[in-house]
C-alpha cells in the first residue's frame, strides 16, 4: 500500500497535449476512479503511472519513490504495481495457475510457498477448480477474475485497473463491481480505476477524478461531484446536469443563496464564499425541476418530447422566453402534458457553479 | 539519471546492450558485404583505379551478357506476369473449387530450386528424354534439346517466377475492399466491366511490385541459365561471373566485383522503380480483411477448372515425371522399362558418392543453422522494430532487405571479397570453408525470417507483454517466456521458409563452395555438367521430396499463422 502522488504531469504526442499539468494525490489505501470520455487522457495517465511511457514534465511518486519525471524513469518491471487490463491480457500459452504464478516466479518465490499463494489467490476469486484450465476456455467474467488474481498475488502496493468491466455484459458487471469493492475492503490496496462509466465510478470509488482534454477538472467524492460540481463541464458530464446562466441576488445564508434564473427567482445551494453578481452559472439536475403548483408562478415552457422510463416520463421542454435552452425533468405517470403543450415549471434546488472556474472555462 | 536505482540501471543496460548487439549484427550481415563490394568497384585491390573498370567495359562479353540478361529477365517477367496475373485473378475472384490444393501446386515451382526445375524440363525434351522414349516420341539422335536456348531460359524463368506475381497480386486482391466491387455491380456493370474498370486499376501497386520482384529474381537467377545457357554458350551476367571466377580464380576478383555491381545496379533500378511507384512494402504479408464475394462462373466453372489443372499438370507434374524417369534408368539414353528400372542412382547419391553424401549433411546443417540463428536474431529484432519503434532499426530493416533484394551472385562476390584474406586479429580464414556459405545464408535469408516474425508481432496484443512487464519480468525473460511462445508459429514458418530456400539454393554456393564444403545444389550442378544426368536427377528428386514433405508438414499448424505468411497456403 502506498500513496500515489502525481505532480503537474505533462505528456505530449507531437503537438497534441495528452496530459496538461495533471496533479493528483491518492491516499494510502484509497480507491480513486479516473473518469472521462474517450480521448480525455485517462489511459495516457494510467500508462504514465505504470511507466509504459515517459513523462515530458512533472513527476510521479509511488510511496516515497520517485518513479517518473523528465529526468528519471523507473521501468514498469521495477515499479511493483499491479494492472488489470481491459483485454485481461492473459497469456494463452499458460494455464490459469501458471498465469497467476508468473509474477511470483519472476520475484524468485519457489514452491511450496508459490503454490500456496497461487491457490490462495485463486480461492479468493472463486476459481479454485480452474487452476489447470487454459484461459481460452474461460468465460469473460472468469478471465477477469484470473486477471485480478494474477495482479494481486504479488501483493502490489498499487493496483491500476484499466476499464476492467468494459468487455463484460451488463449482468456480469454488477457482480464484478461487487467483487472489486470486496477486494478493496479486504486487501486495503491503493487502487486507481480508469473508466468512462460514471455509474461504475460512483458505485466503487472513494473519490473520483474527472478528466477532460488532458486536464484534471475535479477530484472529489462521488456525492460532492454530483452535488457540487466545480465547473460547467463537470456539471454537464456528471448526472446529465443542465448548466444555465443566472444572476446571484444575495450572498450565502446557511449554504444557500437567492438567484434569478430563466426569469424566476430560486433558492439554490452555493459555496460559503459565493458573492452576488451577474454572469453566474447554475447547475440543475432533472430532480431539481418540477411542475409548478396550479396557481403558482414559474417558467412557462413548451413540451418537446416525452420518453417513457417505466413508472415515470423523462420530459424535455423549452422555456418560452429562452427557446434555445432545453430542460429535462422527470414527471410521474400519467403525464401532465403532451408534446406540443405548454407547462409551468418550478426550480426546487440547484448549485451555483463557483465563479473562478466559469471564467476559466470561458477562456 | 543520478537517482536511478541499481535494478533500473541493470534493465537499461540489458535493453541497450541487446539493441546495440542487434544493430551491429544486422550491419555486419547486410551493410558490410555490400559496402565492401562497392569499395572494390571504386578501388580495386585497395587503390583508386579505373583500369579494371575500363577492362570490364571494353570486353564485348560484358555487353553480350548484359543484353542477354536484360532480354531474358524482361521477357521472363512478361511471361510470369501473364501467367501469374491470370491465375491470381481467376483463383481470387471466382468461385472455382479446391483453391487450396491448386494454390499449393501453383506455388510449388517457386519453392523448388531453379536448377532442379531446369534439370526436370531438360529431361522432358531432347533426344535422350526418357519420358518421350517411353511413349515413342523422342526426337532423333543428334537433334538439339530445344531448351538449350534463349527461349528455353525465358520459358523456365517465366514458369519459375509466375508464382511471385501470383502471390503479390493475390495479396492485393485480398486487401481490396469488397464494397468497391459490390458498388460497381450495384451500379449495373457486368463482372468483366468491374474487373476492367475497378479491380485492375486498383491492382496497379501490387502488380508493379510483383513485376519488380520478378524482374530482380529473373535477373539474379543462376540455376536456369547455368543449366540451359552454358551448354548452348548463351551467357548472362550471373553465369559470366561464375565462368570468370571458375576459370581464373580469385585473381580476377576486381573484374567480377564490377560485373556483380553491374547486376546490382540493374536490380537496384528495378527496385527503385518499384519504390517510386509504390509506398508500401511487404506485399506478401498484408491485411486479413475479408475477401470479396467470388464471381460465379456458372457453366464456365468446369472448363476453367479443367484449364487450370491442366496447366498445373503441364508445368508441374510432367517435368517431374521426366526427372523421375531419368532417375530410374541405369545410364543416360537407356529406355525405361520394367527390366531396366533401378534405384541404383538413388543408392549411389545417398550412400556411395562421397561429395553427394557430404552435400546432404552440409546443406542440411547449414540450412538448419541459418534458419535457427536467423529466427533467434529476428525475434528480438522484430520486437524493437515493431514495438519499440526504434528509428535506427527501421533503417536496418531496410538494410536487412538489401542482401535478399540483390541477386545472389552479388552477395557471393561480396562475401569472397570480405573473407578472402584471413580475419583480422583472429588470423584464420573463412574462405574455402562452409562458414563463408553459412555467412552468406545468414545475410541473404535474414529478411525471409524477419517478415513473418514482424507480421506475427503485429497480430499480437501488446498488453500480453506489458502484463509480464508489470509482473516484474525484464526484457530477456519476457522474450523467452512470453513473446517467444506467442510468435512461435510465425517463427517456425519463417524458419521453414529459410530452410527450404537455403536447402535448394545454388546461386550463392556455386561461387563459394570448395571441396568438402559442397551443397546439394552444387553437386546436382556438377553431376549435370559432368554428363551424369541420372545421378543429378536422382539427387534432385530427393530434394523435391524433402521440400514438398516439409511444405505439407506446415499445413498442420497453418491455421495458427497470420494469413500470407506461408506463400503456398491460400
Amino acid at each position: 500500500m502506498a500513496r500515489l502522488t502525481i505532480d503537474r504531469a505533462q505528456k505530449r504526442f507531437g503537438t497534441y497535449t495528452a496530459l496538461d499539468e495533471v496533479s493528483l494525490a491518492v491516499e494510502d489505501g484509497e480507491f480513486v476512479a479516473v473518469l472521462g470520455a474517450s480521448g480525455c487522457g485517462k489511459t495516457t495517465l494510467l500508462r504514465q503511472i505504470a511507466g509504459f511511457d515517459k513523462l515530458d514534465g512533472g513527476s510521479i511518486t509511488i510511496g516515497d519513490r520517485l518513479v517518473s519525471s523528465d529526468t528519471q524513469h523507473v521501468p514498469p518491471e521495477h515499479r511493483k504495481i499491479g494492472i488489470v487490463f481491459q483485454s485481461y491480457a492473459l497469456w494463452p500459452h499458460m494455464s490459469v495457475a501458471e498465469n497467476v504464478a508468473y509474477g511470483l516466479t519472476v520475484a524468485g518465490v519457489r514452491d511450496p510457498e508459490r503454490a500456496r499463494r497461487v491457490a490462495a489467490a485463486l480461492d479468493l476469486v472463486g476459481l479454485s477448480g480452474f487452476a489447470d484450465r487454459r484461459p481460452g476456455l474461460l468465460s469473460g467474467g472468469q478471465r477477469q477474475r484470473v486477471a485480478l488474481a494474477r495482479c494481486l498475488v504479488t501483493e502490489p502496493s498499487l493496483v491500476l485497473l484499466d476499464e476492467p468491466l468494459a468487455n463484460l455484459d451488463v449482468h456480469l458487471r454488477a457482480s464484478m463491481e461487487e467483487e472489486f469493492s470486496r477486494f478493496h475492503e479486504r486487501t486495503g490496496t491503493t487502487m486507481v480505476y480508469i473508466t468512462h462509466d460514471q455509474a461504475e465510478a460512483m458505485a466503487l470509488a472513494d473519490r473520483i477524478a474527472v478528466m477532460d482534454r488532458g486536464r484534471l477538472l475535479q477530484l472529489a467524492t462521488p456525492s460532492m461531484l454530483y452535488r457540487e460540481p466545480a465547473n460547467a463541464t463537470v456539471a454537464g458530464f456528471i448526472g446529465d446536469g443542465m448548466v444555465l446562466p443566472a444572476t446571484v441576488l444575495s450572498g450565502p445564508d446557511a449554504g444557500r443563496c437567492k438567484v434569478r434564473v430563466l426569469g424566476v427567482e430560486a433558492v439554490v445551494r452555493c459555496r460559503p464564499d459565493q458573492t452576488a453578481g451577474d454572469n453566474a452559472k447554475i447547475c440543475l439536475r432533472a430532480r431539481d425541476i418540477g411542475i409548478a403548483a396550479a396557481n403558482g408562478t414559474g417558467i412557462a415552457a413548451h413540451v418537446e418530447r416525452l420518453s417513457y422510463q417505466g413508472g415515470f416520463f423523462r420530459m424535455e421542454a423549452r422555456p418560452v422566453a429562452n427557446p434555445n435552452m432545453l430542460l429535462h425533468l422527470d414527471v410521474p405517470e400519467p403525464t401532465p402534458a403532451e408534446p406540443g403543450g405548454t407547462i409551468t415549471l418550478a426550480i426546487s434546488d440547484g448549485w451555483v457553479i463557483p465563479a473562478e472556474t466559469v471564467a476559466d472555462l470561458a477562456a | 539519471m543520478s537517482f536511478a536505482d541499481a535494478s533500473t540501471t541493470r534493465t537499461r543496460i540489458e535493453e541497450t546492450g541487446l539493441l546495440w548487439s542487434l544493430v551491429i549484427l544486422v550491419a555486419l550481415l547486410s551493410l558490410l558485404p555490400i559496402g565492401r563490394l562497392v569499395v572494390e568497384g571504386l578501388a580495386p585491390g585497395g587503390q583508386l583505379s579505373t583500369s579494371s573498370l575500363a577492362k570490364v567495359f571494353a570486353s564485348p562479353a560484358t555487353w553480350t551478357a548484359t543484353v542477354n540478361s536484360l532480354v531474358t529477365a524482361i521477357a521472363g517477367t512478361l511471361l510470369a506476369v501473364l501467367i501469374g496475373g491470370v491465375v491470381a485473378l481467376v483463383t481470387s475472384l471466382t468461385d472455382i473449387r479446391a483453391r487450396n490444393a491448386f494454390t499449393f501446386c501453383f506455388v510449388l515451382p517457386l519453392m523448388i530450386a531453379p536448377q532442379v526445375t531446369a534439370l526436370a524440363w531438360l529431361q522432358l525434351f531432347g533426344p535422350s528424354s526418357t519420358l518421350l522414349k517411353l511413349i515413342g516420341m523422342a526426337p532423333g539422335l543428334g537433334s538439339r534439346n530445344p531448351l538449350y536456348s534463349r527461349e528455353g531460359i525465358i520459358l523456365l524463368l517465366g514458369l519459375q517466377y509466375a508464382p511471385l506475381v501470383f502471390l503479390t497480386l493475390r495479396a492485393g486482391l485480398r486487401a481490396l475492399p469488397k464494397e468497391l466491387i459490390e458498388a460497381g455491380l450495384a451500379a449495373g456493370a457486368s463482372p468483366l466491366t468491374v474487373l476492367r474498370t475497378v479491380v485492375l486499376p486498383l491492382m496497379t501497386p501490387p502488380l508493379v511490385a510483383g513485376i519488380a520482384l520478378c524482374f530482380v529474381s529473373c535477373l539474379g537467377n543462376f540455376g536456369i541459365p547455368a543449366f540451359l545457357g552454358i551448354p548452348g554458350n548463351f551467357v548472362v551476367l550471373p553465369t559470366l561471373v561464375y565462368q570468370r571466377l571458375a576459370g581464373l580464380g580469385p585473381g580476377v576478383l576486381s573484374e567480377v566485383a564490377i560485373l556483380s555491381l553491374l547486376i546490382g545496379v540493374i536490380a537496384m533500378a528495378g527496385i527503385l522503380l518499384q519504390d517510386f511507384m509504390l509506398r508500401r512494402r511487404d506485399f506478401r504479408i498484408t491485411t486479413t480483411s475479408s475477401a470479396a464475394r467470388p464471381f460465379e462462373l456458372g457453366r464456365w466453372r468446369k472448363p476453367v477448372e479443367i484449364a487450370l489443372w491442366t496447366f498445373a499438370v503441364l508445368v508441374l507434374a510432367l517435368p517431374f515425371l521426366g526427372l523421375l524417369t531419368t532417375s530410374l534408368i541405369p545410364a543416360f539414353g537407356v529406355p525405361l522399362n520394367a527390366r531396366t528400372a533401378t534405384f541404383g542412382n538413388y543408392a549411389y547419391v545417398l550412400f556411395e558418392h562421397a561429395a553427394s553424401k557430404r552435400a546432404f549433411l552440409n546443406s542440411f546443417l547449414m540450412s538448419a543453422t541459418a534458419a535457427i540463428v536467423i529466427v533467434l536474431i529476428c525475434i528480438p529484432l522484430a520486437y524493437f522494430i515493431v514495438w519499440k519503434k526504434s528509428r535506427l532499426l527501421r533503417l536496418l530493416n531496410v538494410a536487412a532487405e538489401l542482401p535478399y533484394a540483390m541477386p545472389g551472385v552479388v552477395l557471393a562476390i561480396a562475401a569472397i571479397l570480405l573473407f578472402l584474406k584471413p580475419l583480422p586479429l583472429l588470423g584464420w580464414s573463412l574462405y574455402n570453408t562452409v562458414w563463408i556459405i553459412l555467412f552468406a545464408y545468414l545475410a541473404r535469408f535474414l529478411v525471409l525470417g524477419l517478415r513473418p516474425i514482424v507480421s506475427g508481432y503485429l497480430q499480437l496484443d501488446r498488453t500480453l507483454e506489458e502484463a509480464a512487464q508489470i509482473a516484474g519480468a525484464g526484457l530477456p525473460r519476457r522474450l523467452v517466456t512470453i513473446i517467444f511462445p506467442l510468435v512461435a508459429p510465425a517463427a517456425v514458418a519463417g524458419a521453414l521458409l529459410i530452410f527450404l530456400t537455403a536447402f535448394n539454393e545454388l546461386t550463392v554456393s556455386a561461387l563459394l563452395w570448395s571441396s568438402g564444403a559442397e551443397t546439394l545444389g552444387v553437386v546436382v550442378f556438377s553431376f549435370e555438367q559432368g554428363g551424369d544426368s541420372t545421378y543429378a536427377s536422382a539427387l534432385a528428386a530427393v530434394t523435391v521430396l524433402v521440400t514438398v514433405g516439409l511444405m505439407l508438414s506446415t499445413l498442420t499448424f497453418a491455421h495458427k499463422l497470420p494469413q500470407g505468411v506461408l506463400p503456398w497456403r491460400d
